[in-house]
């Protein structure tokens, strides 16, 4: 097979003056995985830095409401509560091996930015984030916090103003500025070497995962759920199963409003997700009849992307992944339920998977062994969840607080 | 190879020209409208532009400017599809005595198969592709296609820029035909260039990788910075500026913004 791809998808669609970079970035990641030194400050940044190992937790209550084993790999406890961090830290190391000062990402809910931001501090690297217009307005304390931690944060007016149009403009300043900057691509998507990389540093959720439900269930679990935006956190902890053929893997997309409305952003689930090249890669996008990219729809900006990881969408050709949706019903509905029986509060992409895995609870056989991974925590989505709950008490807070601004 | 380089109608055109240098010029298709297009392009060709080239537009344009980039989702937002812009470019073709080249990203093309759209391009009379997300490494089919349904007669263009060694200059010079575009500096199109020594240098460095005439891009806005370029290479690429002149000053200062172009040449 060739270089950098996966079955028919991956590849480098890149212009030719990244040709070179691109060239030294696979050398150094190669080194990298070469040196066990590498992975080995890796592990102590993590424990060190993020908490890691994250718990699996045994949703005791969950599992005597459902009479199925459900554990939950606590990603939300990472450092800036989700798994960009994994990714951040990981390349940031690296970023430090190529001797470059300047870090750039893109970010959609902003986890990603806030992650990149607090790897630029604590590394000493300058750091730009672009981000679509409309997030920007979505998640405004994402904003706020890249601010505090010292990056710039960039809104992108054009295109659809969301994450793939911030994936463009990073590129667009990447192209220009390479020579002493590392562009901190947030997911398993875009041209080889990333999705590779991104996915070798999300590995730890899985080989962690697997070896705290052999100690904590003494068994492999049933099946393992998890939500797919481009898809890194999926492949994080699919990869610790992936060899085991009787553990059933299960990538949930966004919804949206529903498959049916065609507000959603559902690549694989859906069929609707034909093979094209964006963004520097091969996969299945969400276009249309001429090869323009589609607007796509989810109550969680993370999930909003019309593309999907090139690795995953091989192992939905190959049926070792099977894809399904949840809606932004749902996932509200779901997150309710997470919060009632045990007290955690998800973020609204997490809330995917663990509405999916809930909705098949009654098609697995009783005392199933269920891995859900929580991707990230929930208080970032505080205005969604608010005015998805429609919450009459959060509201008074706003208004109260929108008049005492204006009366400054 | 070198046999099949020599005789592309592209470089018998632009070597049968006698003047100095030649005006490479850009539109965005659909942008403000095709029915603008026409009229910009009747101001190219009286002006003496020697090339166009037509961009197809793309919803994710990431190796062009702001400039740029907002044309091709103006044109999208209008409504423009590539069925209209097709055959407006093969009226193009058959209005106009210069070569017409398509420039547009690789999706555009995998949409209606890679193949079917080449082979359309060919058969239309288009002269060269330009499509700057498909590298050298991804490219090895659509450049079979061009040279089997094109017979000499559609070029696949390929890019040089000042990051390349001298070895990767080389390689792609091997699979030139018809042109290389040569990309002037780091960056997206419609920032300023400095034609400093170092660009200098790198065109010394692109005409030795190929025996291809060379054009180019990226920041030539100029009168002056076309003359800098006499001798150096055989067309100047002036995309962004002139988009500009014709949404501040309108059709008619294109006309004109060539004409001045010209008088370098």
């Amino acid at each position: 097979m060739k270089k950098g791809y996966f079955g028919t998808f991956g590849g480098a669609y890149i212009p030719e003056i990244l040709h070179e970079t691109f060239r030294r970035l696979t050398q150094a990641y190669e080194d990298a995985r070469q040196d066990p030194q590498f992975w080995r400050e890796y592990l102590e940044v993590m424990e060190n830095y993020s908490g890691r190992p994250t718990p699996l937790t045994f949703a005791e209550n969950l599992t005597r409401h459902f009479g199925r084993k459900i554990y939950i790999k606590r990603e939300d406890l990472n450092q800036t509560g989700a798994h960009k961090a994994n990714n951040v830290m990981g390349q940031g190391l690296l970023v430090r091996r190529m001797g470059k000062k300047r870090v750039i990402a893109e970010t959609g809910a902003g986890q990603h930015g806030v992650a990149t931001a607090t790897m630029a501090a604590r590394m000493g690297f300058e750091c730009v984030i672009y981000m679509g217009a409309k997030d920007v307005e979505r998640q405004r304390p994402n904003v706020f916090w890249m601010q505090q931690l010292g990056a710039t944060v960039v809104p992108v007016n054009s295109g659809s103003c969301t994450l793939k149009d911030a994936i463009n403009e990073a590129m667009r300043d990447w192209v220009g500025s390479m020579d002493e900057t590392h562009y901190v691509l947030g997911t398993a998507c875009g041209a080889h070497p990333f999705p590779e990389m991104v996915s070798w540093f999300q590995s730890i959720i899985g080989i962690e995962a697997r070896k705290q439900i052999l100690d904590q269930a003494g068994c492999l679990p049933y099946r393992v759920y998890a939500c797919v935006g481009g898809g890194s956190n999926a492949m994080g902890i699919f990869q610790g199963f992936i060899n085991d053929s009787q553990v059933e893997l299960i990538g949930v997309e966004a919804g949206g409003e529903g498959i049916a409305s065609g507000k959603h952003a559902s690549r694989l689930a859906s069929g609707a997700g034909q093979m094209g090249v964006a963004h520097g890669y091969k996969t299945l996008f969400l276009q249309d009849g001429d090869g323009q990219m589609r607007e796509t729809h989810s109550v969680a900006a993370g999930l909003d992307y019309v593309g999907v990881s090139p690795i995953l969408a091989h192992l939905h050709a190959t049926g070792r992944v099977r894809f399904a949706s949840a809606d932004n019903r749902e996932v509200v509905d779901a997150l309710k339920k997470l919060m009632r029986y045990e007290g955690l509060i998800g973020a609204l992409e997490s809330m995917h998977g663990v509405a999916r895995a809930f909705a098949e609870m009654p098609s697995m056989p009783e005392d199933s062994v269920v891995i859900i991974n929580l991707s990230g925590r929930g208080d970032k989505d505080i205005f969604t969840i608010a005015d998805a709950l429609d919450d009459p008490g959060w509201r008074e807070f706003i208004l109260q607080k929108a008049r005492q601004y204006q009366n400054r | 190879m070198m046999h099949a380089d020599t005789s592309s109608r592209l470089q018998q055109q632009i070597r049968a020209c006698r003047d100095p240098i030649q005006i490479m010029s850009h539109i965005v298709l659909g942008y403000p409208s095709l029915e603008e297009n026409r009229l910009v392009m009747d101001q190219m060709v009286a002006a003496g532009v020697h090339v166009i080239e037509l961009q197809i537009p793309f919803s994710e344009p990431i190796a062009d400017g702001p400039v740029i980039a907002y044309a091709n989702q103006e044109s999208l937002r209008r409504g423009f599809r590539v069925e209209e812009g097709l055959n407006f470019i093969a009226e193009s073709v058959r209005r106009y005595p210069i070569p017409i080249l398509i420039m547009t990203y690789v999706n555009i093309l995998m949409a209606r198969g890679v193949e079917s759209f080449i082979q359309q391009s060919a058969t239309m009379g288009v002269r060269g592709l330009i499509v700057p997300d498909l590298p050298l490494e991804e490219a090895g089919s659509a450049m079979e296609w061009c040279r089997l349904h094109g017979k000499g007669g559609l070029d696949w263009i390929h890019l040089f820029t000042p990051t390349s060694g001298m070895d990767r200059l080389e390689a792609l010079g091997r699979h030139a035909s018809g042109m290389v575009y040569c990309v002037a500096r780091r960056g997206v199109t419609g920032q300023r260039t400095d034609f400093d020594p170092a660009l200098m240098d790198f065109l010394n460095r692109c005409r030795a990788a190929t025996t291809v005439p060379l054009a180019l891009g990226f920041g030539v806005r100029s009168h002056t910075d076309v003359q800098q370029l006499i001798g150096k290479v055989e067309l100047a690429v002036v995309g962004t500026a002139a988009i500009e002149v014709h949404l501040s000053q309108g059709v008619e200062a294109v006309g004109r913004f060539f004409s001045g172009l010209k008088q370098a040449v």
